[in-house]
């Protein structure tokens, strides 16, 4: 096993963490920490698409390559990194109005595509950098300074709209539990396609009812769940109090990767290759004659 | 007898879904082969089947590149066609075809002769040989070589069985005898000279050239979401995916697209985006990204009329302000605009070297026009291509955004030395970590927004001058304007007037400016506010003495252009 302090980033202003104290980010990056260091894997080896928000500042505070991207985009621009060089392990990453708000076409579409990457939303139901307005998974009439009437939209339910449109790997944890929540991450990255982890966390500047106290309460481990059961994940998706942790639903299938057509003969990443003069001589020579 | 020398222009036109693209396909490739010149654009309407969408096809004697508003034949396949081309129609355009599709109202208008198409499609078996039976017709009248007719035939019509085929060729051998026999009874005179040098020649579209521009440049990855008139592109691309061993991928938006080709380029590989305009102001904010992560991107934006969906299926210049202002804060990017079939192709394969190099966002204009257009060229020397690569292996202490004189950062990849890349969209440090440094953030701003775009513009590419430096007159354009220009200006023969093409748009060079002075301007461009000319007024401080401006969504013609050139001369 690689140490964790390798992902430890040494770049100077890096430790200087936009997280306000308490805050559950700091949580999932000790995880990501030690399941990298599990899986042995090297800063090198991996990169982390971020999109806009307190979540998506993670590329700063630990050592792997990264890229903070739009808000929203992650999902596309870690969806072709995979694409363009399969050898790297590819973490798309973001809250819950980057994945769910505006990154929401790309979320559905991705698992149409199922690209080999992870994508782990930091879910704490709220919008934090933008102080406090309500998020996708927002609960009905929590009141916010922009919903002062209390939320009227129906919360989205990310667990059963992946499994509906028949995702590769879903699954939901909170970051209050360290180690269960390292072993399903580290479950999702291992997962040959596109692997879907909702992170609770709180927020605790602007949640003031999904506190730590209250997902400690209102949350349940599900136990001889059958994640292969398509049928039986969607009931527990749909249960709502206590909500159900772990994983939800597997299901193996090929990857966007394997199915384009650049890599049906050949696994060299793209960045590697050269352009076939030689096809395109051919297809001039043809297009001499009909 | 109507006679037609040196130059033929053939308008078949009929009903979306009537086999036009067939005639066109099967005469330009049969006419070809038998040594002449060709040329080929379509107009066409946003619809699938109905309406009236024509063809142009020129056959001649030397090479010929550009749209001309004269019809010397014009095969009707319904009726409609004749009023729908009434301002291109002379009493020496000769009208093949059923009395029933030529409105009476023209019959004076033209010279008309009567081909009983469906009696003879009929004979044949089946009203569907129409279209081989008009092919037939105009390889005749060009003498074009049968046996050439044939294969081409056998090879189309081989899947579908041999009666097919063979009915096929019935039908051309029918309507090439009737083609002959129209020049032997003297009805309709043509005199073409055949080049042998034509055969060995390639016939490209437009849409091919940025295509195979594209893959000769090294594109690994084309994301588009389909948007006429560019998705050309990503059919040719797709088509030939397998053989190329590169991703195309259509994706839910264009918004999905950008940000995937972002992905590849920053991951290495080279990604293209195809689209058009309200496509590319999709992608405007992805624009901006690439801008401030300094992540190189290549896009083919095909211009068609707008605001909004504008003329869907037609043709204009303006969205060159779209991409020279699109994107939110100061970052530069670079503009180009191919001119001919053959600048397509080497434009679009250095715009990949180029976002390498810089880093910037490179896009790629064309149009309509431009990319329905095809022509005979002469194949491509695949030994001037040059792949420049400009990756770096990264070491421990590696800075994605170091700060350099020349504005240039070397540019490392994930998993490529022992390195870690960190890109960012927010304001960076030279690690590529978020800051709100006063110092850092002025000299950021200005490695990307002042240094980076001084070191592109001292390395732009000239405009292409035709004709005398000295000449009192310049006429000035861009992009696929090209070749009906300079038709225009050949056929004018005047020694005073010189002609200034730019493929390259921006940023430009300093030394543009000189061939300016003391010049009379002649600004041609296709849109509404001369966006071009107002453009060198910004870099120059020079203003155009004459617009020449046309925005209905058709080409300019030859002809327009010679007219409104005479206006602006006498």
């Amino acid at each position: 096993m690689t140490s964790p302090m390798l992902f430890e980033p040494n770049r100077p202003g890096s430790k200087d963490v936009a997280w306000c104290p308490g805050c559950g980010n700091f949580g999932i990056r000790n995880i990501l920490r030690k399941v990298f260091a599990e899986l042995n894997l090297t800063p090198q080896e991996v990169v982390i698409i971020s999109g806009i928000g307190q979540a998506a500042k993670m590329p700063h505070y630990i050592k792997v390559n990264g890229y903070h991207t739009l808000h929203g985009r992650s999902i596309p621009i870690a969806t072709a990194v995979k694409a363009a060089n399969p050898k790297l392990t590819v973490i798309a990453e973001g809250g819950d109005g980057d994945m769910y708000a505006e990154g929401g076409n790309h979320f559905l579409h991705a698992i149409r595509r199922n690209p080999d990457i992870t994508i782990l939303i930091h879910d704490n139901q709220i919008y934090g950098l933008t102080k406090g307005q309500a998020s996708p998974t927002t609960m009905l009439g929590m009141k916010t300074p922009t919903q002062p009437w209390g939320v009227f939209e129906e919360p989205f339910n990310p667990i059963a709209l992946a499994i509906a449109l028949d995702a590769s790997f879903v699954a939901r944890t909170f970051m209050g539990y360290f180690e269960e929540s390292a072993e399903i991450i580290k479950k999702a990255i291992q997962h040959k396609g596109l692997a879907i982890v909702d992170i609770f966390h709180p927020c605790v500047s602007f949640n003031k009812i999904n506190t730590y106290e209250w997902y400690h309460k209102h949350t349940y481990w599900m136990e001889d769940h059958d994640p292969y059961n398509r049928e039986e994940a969607f009931k527990r998706a749909i249960e709502t109090d206590p909500l159900p942790l772990g994983i939800f639903y597997i299901h193996e299938k090929p990857t966007f990767e394997e199915q384009v057509t650049a890599y049906k003969k050949d696994k060299t990443p793209l960045w590697q290759r050269k352009p076939k003069l030689g096809q395109i001589k051919e297809i001039l020579e043809a297009k001499k004659g009909f | 007898m109507v006679e037609f020398k040196e130059d033929v222009s053939i308008v078949l036109g009929g009903a979306a879904g009537q086999g036009i693209q067939t005639v066109e396909e099967i005469l330009t490739r049969v006419l070809k082969l038998s040594g002449y010149n060709v040329y080929a654009n379509k107009e066409y309407m946003s619809r699938v089947r109905g309406g009236i969408n024509t063809t142009e096809i020129r056959v001649s004697s030397k090479k010929v590149r550009a749209f001309i508003k004269r019809i010397d034949i014009l095969i009707p396949f319904k009726r409609g066609v004749l009023p729908w081309l009434q301002n291109r129609l002379s009493e020496n355009t000769v009208v093949l075809g059923e009395r029933e599709n030529v409105e009476e109202e023209f019959m004076e208008k033209i010279t008309f002769v009567e081909v009983p198409f469906n009696k003879m499609a009929k004979d044949v078996g089946s009203p569907l040989y129409l279209n081989t039976i008009a092919a037939g017709i105009a390889v005749g009248l060009f003498h074009g070589d049968f046996e050439i007719l044939k294969k081409y035939l056998m090879k189309r019509f081989g899947s579908k069985g041999e009666d097919v085929v063979s009915k096929n060729i019935e039908a051309a051998e029918k309507g090439y005898n009737l083609g002959v026999k129209l020049c032997e009874e003297k009805t309709i005179g043509i005199d073409v000279k055949k080049d042998e040098r034509v055969k060995e020649e390639v016939l490209l579209s437009g849409t091919e050239a940025i295509a195979l521009g594209a893959i000769a440049g090294g594109m690994n990855v084309l994301t588009f979401y389909p948007m006429s008139p560019s998705t050309g592109v990503a059919v040719f691309s797709a088509q030939h995916a397998e053989e190329f061993e590169i991703i195309v991928e259509q994706t839910e938006d264009e918004i999905a697209a950008i940000n995937m080709a972002l992905g590849a380029w920053f991951a290495g590989a080279r990604g293209i985006v195809t689209t058009s305009g309200g496509g590319f102001a999709l992608m405007s904010e992805a624009l901006s990204l690439a801008g401030m992560a300094e992540n190189p991107i290549v896009i083919h934006l095909a211009q068609r009329p707008g605001p909004a969906t504008g003329l869907p299926t037609r043709t204009l210049q303006s969205d060159l302000n779209l991409v020279l202002y699109s994107g939110h804060g100061e970052f530069p990017r670079i503009v180009l605009a191919p001119g001919s079939i053959e600048e397509a192709f080497y434009l679009t394969a250095t715009a990949f070297n180029l976002a390498d190099k810089y880093q910037v966002p490179v896009i790629i204009l064309t149009d309509q026009y431009f990319v329905d257009t095809y022509y005979n060229l002469p194949e491509f020397d695949l030994s001037e291509l040059k792949l420049e690569k400009h990756i770096v292996e990264t070491d421990e202490n590696y800075k994605r955004y170091l700060l350099t004189e020349d504005g240039i950062s070397p540019r490392g990849i994930p998993g490529y030395g022992k390195g870690v890349i960190i890109a960012n969209g927010n304001e960076h440090d030279e690690w590529g970590d978020i800051t709100e440094d006063e110092e850092l953030s002025r000299l950021m701003q200005e490695k990307r927004a002042i240094k980076k775009l001084m070191t592109i513009r001292k390395n732009a590419m000239m405009p292409e001058l035709i004709g005398s430096e000295d000449a009192r007159y310049l006429v000035i354009s861009w992009g696929s304007t090209y070749h009906v220009i300079k038709e225009a200006l050949e056929s004018l023969r005047r020694k005073d007037i010189a002609f200034l093409h730019f493929k390259w748009l921006y940023p430009l060079p300093d030394a543009v400016k000189e061939l300016l002075e003391d010049k009379v301007l002649i600004d041609i461009e296709q849109n509404v506010t001369a966006q071009f000319a107002e453009l060198l007024k910004k870099e120059f401080g020079v203003s155009v003495d004459h617009k020449i401006l046309k925005y209905d969504g058709r080409p300019f013609s030859v002809e327009e252009i010679l007219d409104a050139l005479k206006g602006v001369l006498e």
